[in-house]
């Protein structure tokens, strides 16, 4: 098989398209990080659609742990607590089990049945978990920065008569995300690194549709050495890194438009080992 | 117990869950909780320790040392994290065989890398075919402290080597108008007082070290993962105590485990902070001492 034809092959197998069976010989470097690479598709599945719900999400959380009611303040506390505070290993582990215990035929509401057999594949389940982590450690940095969002801004906005809503949207909200884009950029650099934790908890890789650490994981068992495919995903990770690094930047530069330049803040990629 | 519990079948209620909970399997299960809390605390101090010698090298004056310092901490902190689990216990556990593969074999004229093998002498294998299942687990556990050693080192590393430089010149240039040589103002003025500032760092990768450990169960260790997993399972009536799938409890109970460890450390670590930060030239510091005089 030519490069291009293993290409062609394997290049889209982790969403079915493709050659059905994995290669079984030959194992050349090739074959290694077309596979790999086409693993990676799951992990930008899972970190784009986690970050991108929870950063609303994570908004919420932070002004509800902000609250004055404690109503509202210590559910969300509590949920943040719970988060951060356990492995994601363990919350991949548990969802699994949890939601493999729904009864297999649907549940009955109203005379609609709800069907509850998808929730168990990881394409839903586990984004739902990276969706609630990122959530609870998102909803911590912006917090802080919401702490941090200077008295001086909170008062010329009163003076300009903004209240509720109108005062949150235009004056608190764009200095919290400002303050808290650098470490918002490393949390969304681990939650991409995290992605790679799906298929080694719980949710089993179906039709060995898997991510990159699967297929990695794959070739290291056949072929014995782990020197090779290793490397390539580290190498895909280094790379999916530096652009997230590129895009979050541009977002970074258009918080900060209105600073002296001398004052901005820039991004430090300070990488974290698990979560 | 032991009468009690002899006949499982018969038992109903809690007197069934006492002896369940008890079985030997379930004493396993325990040790495995201790073995984490004994991975925890050997790997801490052994990546303190790593932490400490490479942050010093990190600053050396003597470049070589300087270099391989700050190579050590920039390696690990650019490797994406899981990836490096898995792949660090595999290359040590070959390198070390094939170190030993060179000094007891000398005659093996067969080629080690074979392909997609990896084939030493007998005699080179780590632990020995021959020896106890005992050894295999002490062997499988000390690569899982000494890669967390080594991984955790490096973040240790990092945040030391920031802490050292955050101690305000000024004590250092003090030291030295003392006539204090350049190891004595490092033991006596820089070590006890890098401490504060690399609290807020050292802690947050404590608490990130008691979440990596379910790792184990990645790195072949059997650890709460994995009984969590085989007793949780569904058992026939073949077994003496069968139930159906109680796997999701026995998360249930590890996601608590967790949580109240988290717990227990903030509250710790927050009392640690308070005693650092005693008679410190910090705004945490000066606080408290306004707050004692008033």
């Amino acid at each position: 098989m030519t490069c291009a034809e293993t290409f062609a092959a394997y290049a889209l197998r982790s969403i079915g398209i493709g050659e059905r069976l994995l290669p079984r010989e030959g194992f050349d470097i090739c074959q290694q990080v077309v596979l790999i690479g086409s693993g990676l598709i799951w992990n930008i599945y899972f970190g784009v659609l986690a970050l991108g719900f929870g950063f609303f999400a994570a908004t919420g959380l932070a002004v509800a742990k902000n609250a004055r009611s404690r109503w509202i303040r210590q559910p969300a506390e509590l949920f943040i607590f719970v988060f951060r505070g356990s492995p994601l290993f363990i919350q991949f582990f548990l969802a699994y089990e949890a939601l493999v215990l729904l009864p297999r035929a649907g549940i009955e509401v109203f005379g609609l049945t709800i069907e509850t057999s998808w929730t168990t594949k990881a394409q839903a389940g586990a984004l739902f978990v990276l969706f609630l982590n990122t959530s609870a450690y998102a909803a911590e940095i912006f917090y802080g920065a919401l702490l941090a969002v200077p008295k001086g801004d909170l008062e010329a906005a009163d003076a300009y008569g903004l209240r509720g809503w109108k005062r949150f949207r235009r004056v608190v909200w764009p200095t919290m995300l400002r303050l808290a884009w650098p470490s918002y950029t490393n949390e969304a650099i681990f939650l991409f690194h995290a992605t790679t934790l799906v298929f080694f908890s719980g949710f089993p890789a179906w039709r060995q549709k898997g991510d990159a650490l699967y297929y990695a994981n794959y070739f290291a068992d056949k072929t014995f050495n782990p020197f090779i495919p290793y490397p390539i995903v580290a190498g895909y990770f280094i790379l999916l890194t530096l652009a997230l690094i590129g895009l979050f930047g541009l977002a970074n530069r258009r918080l900060n438009r209105h600073i002296p330049s001398d004052r901005r803040q820039r991004i430090r990629y300070r990488p974290q080992v698990i979560r | 117990m032991s009468t009690t519990c002899a006949d499982p079948k018969t038992l109903e209620g809690l007197v069934w869950l006492g002896c369940y909970l008890t079985n030997g399997k379930h004493l396993l299960f325990y040790r495995s909780i201790g073995t984490v809390l004994l991975l925890l605390a050997i790997a801490a101090p052994v990546s303190l320790a790593m932490g400490f010698g490479g942050a010093m090298a990190a600053r050396a004056r003597f470049w070589p040392a300087r270099i391989l310092g700050r190579a050590y901490i920039a390696m690990v902190r650019g490797v994406p994290d899981i990836v490096f689990f898995l792949f660090f216990v595999i290359a040590l556990d070959q390198a070390l065989e094939f170190v030993r593969h060179k000094i007891k074999c000398p005659d093996w004229t067969d080629p080690v890398f074979r392909g997609s093998d990896f084939v030493v002498c007998p005699e080179a294998k780590l632990p020995l075919s021959s020896s106890p299942q005992i050894w295999h687990e002490i062997y499988g556990f000390s690569l899982a402290v000494f890669t967390f050693g080594i991984v955790f080192g490096a973040f240790a590393a990092n945040v030391l080597y920031g802490a050292m430089r955050a101690v305000p010149q000024a004590q250092i240039e003090t030291a030295e108008a003392y006539g204090m040589t350049h190891r004595q103002s490092f033991w006596r003025i820089l070590v006890p007082q890098m401490w504060l500032y690399a609290l807020p760092g050292l802690s947050n990768l404590w608490m990130i070290l008691v979440k990596a450990t379910p790792l184990l169960f990645l790195l072949g260790v059997e650890d709460i993962v994995y009984w969590a997993r085989e007793l949780g399972g569904a058992k026939t009536q073949a077994f003496d105590y069968p139930h159906p799938d109680w796997r999701v409890w026995y998360f249930l109970a590890l996601l608590v485990f967790y949580l109240l460890m988290t717990y227990v450390s903030q509250k710790v670590l927050g009392r640690l902070t308070a005693r650092l930060t005693r008679g410190q030239a910090t705004l945490g510091g000066e606080a408290m001492r306004k707050g004692a005089a008033a």
